[in-house]
């Protein structure tokens, strides 16, 4: 059914109807909403769930990574500075191969202390062993959360998802979604069956200390697991057209790209943006395209190669950037390419909208032509550069 | 693919511990011993084996390389060795 909601609105439902047990999480905006909503359904007995209110993002993340030990789906939210106060439990969970579903609101990261949009806080935890999947819209924020239980809870799997939802942009923008049934959500998604768990019955101890000759081994397999996540999503996703309707690669995305001479990379709600902006170009006649970046945990490199492969001029933009080298997302579609025959002539590296700069299409269409001057390695777009000139001398 | 993630009760055993020995491993001389047995009661480890005198070993598979048993042989039957010895004598 079509309805008109706030994106945090459209993902407490998409949580709701996938039935957690437990919830545990802190406000922090711009997460706040989704969890206060859930927060009210659970207290209006509308879900039935336990919703365990905490004094901090450690203590959230350390409920619900007990109580999906215990075998129970369990469900979280965050944001920013939360994000990275779960930090430590984010690799735990992840290490413990606990399949925990996280909305993470993408937000700036202190300090200064900004509140608004760019994807530092998520791209800061890319490490932590979690899949990472980037929402362009409403529609697919909803979608992945229920594609992220399946994904995360599949035998083979046993990860950690995020789903990454760019802070306001989507969690307070209102959207029409079509809102899947509960019969069609329960069809897809089967109750969570653990492979282990904390039980008194059959005890056992997890995420025990491994000494020098255990690590390795345990890390190794989570890297493993993370490649065979990137051959499972498009399986998953395909069931998913068939249940819901709607149709995702899950990995990438290409639009516009078949005969592009120009293409940027992006992750996020600025893919709406651009596509709106190729739109406008492609009536001129210029040849431009995109290629969005749905999973970036585990990073789909072969699908990047061959969708790239032929293209002359590739932008990559980033909502974050690694302070003292590169942008972190152009780094790896470089990486993408070592050592391959095929490859574009220039990747050039754009750093955009920290801390909620708005990305215009003037800001796109001023990436598309500085593809045909020279390559910019972590060029930051729309700079004010009055604002360098604070002296404290 | 999944690594070492759980341990179930009874793990002690088959969880080896000897990587935690770095600087030196207890070799038992077989001398002077007279089966006190006092080095296996303060092994932290439990993993002193051998029930006559002179003949008690030490599993280097579970050896965290404490020296507890060392200090307390009246005897002084329990030598220290460095980890990169390579004296064939105290093996």
């Amino acid at each position: 059914m079509k309805e008109l909601l706030e994106g945090s609105m459209i993902v407490a439902k998409a949580v709701k109807l996938c039935r957690p047990g437990v919830i545990s999480a802190y406000p922090i905006t711009p997460q706040t909403h989704i969890v206060e909503e859930l927060a009210q359904m659970v207290a209006d007995g509308h879900l039935d769930s336990q919703f365990v209110n905490v004094e901090s993002e450690h203590s959230a993340a350390s409920v619900v990574l007990g109580s999906e030990a215990t075998g129970v789906r369990s469900y979280t939210a965050t944001s920013s500075q939360g994000l990275l106060l779960m930090a430590e439990v984010i690799f735990n969970i992840a290490g413990m191969r606990l399949p925990i579903v996280l909305t993470d609101a993408n937000r700036a990261v202190s300090a200064p202390i900004n509140i608004w949009n760019d994807q530092q806080d998520t791209i800061s935890l890319r490490d932590a062993g979690w899949i990472q999947l980037y929402a362009e819209d409403n529609q697919e924020a909803l979608d992945f959360h229920i594609l992220a239980y399946r994904l995360a809870e599949d035998k083979n799997i046993m990860l950690p998802v995020m789903v990454c939802m760019d802070g306001f942009i989507l969690t307070h923008g209102i959207e029409t979604v079509d809102m899947p049934t509960q019969e069609q959500v329960d069809k897809y998604l089967p109750p969570y069956k653990a492979l282990y768990k904390l039980d008194v019955d059959n005890p056992q101890t997890l995420g025990p200390l491994a000494d020098p000759d255990y690590y390795m081994e345990a890390r190794y397999a989570i890297h493993e697991t993370q490649k065979k996540a990137l051959a499972l999503i498009p399986k998953l996703t395909a069931e998913f057209a068939k249940v819901f309707g709607r149709t995702y690669n899950g990995l990438v995305e290409g639009y516009q790209i078949k005969d592009a001479e120009r293409v940027i990379v992006a992750m996020g709600s600025v893919c709406g943006t651009i596509k709106d902006v190729i739109d406008e170009l492609r009536k001129k006649g210029k040849k431009v395209g995109l290629l969005k970046i749905t999973s970036f945990r585990p990073f789909p490199a072969q699908e990047i190669y061959e969708a790239l492969k032929n293209v002359p001029k590739v932008a990559v933009l980033d909502r974050s950037v690694s302070l003292g080298s590169f942008a972190p997302l152009a780094a790896e579609i470089k990486a993408s390419f070592f050592g391959k025959a095929k490859k574009p002539k220039m990747i050039s590296s754009f750093v955009v909208g920290l801390g909620g700069r708005d990305i215009t299409k003037d800001s796109i269409k001023e990436i598309y032509s500085a593809l045909t001057k020279k390559e910019k390695a972590c060029e930051f777009i729309d700079l004010k550069p009055e604002l360098l000139k604070e002296n404290y001398e | 693919m999944f690594g070492p993630l759980v341990s179930k009760p009874g793990s002690s055993r088959k969880n080896k511990t000897g990587s935690w020995r770095v600087e030196a491993r207890p070799v038992f001389l077989h001398k002077n011993c007279i089966g006190c047995k006092m080095c296996i009661s303060v092994c932290p480890e439990g993993c002193i084996l051998g029930t006559e005198k002179n003949k008690l070993e030490v599993d280097l598979a579970f050896c965290k390389g404490c020296g507890m048993c060392a200090v307390i042989c009246p005897k002084k039957d329990i030598e220290m060795v460095k980890e990169e010895s390579t004296d064939k004598s105290k093996e």
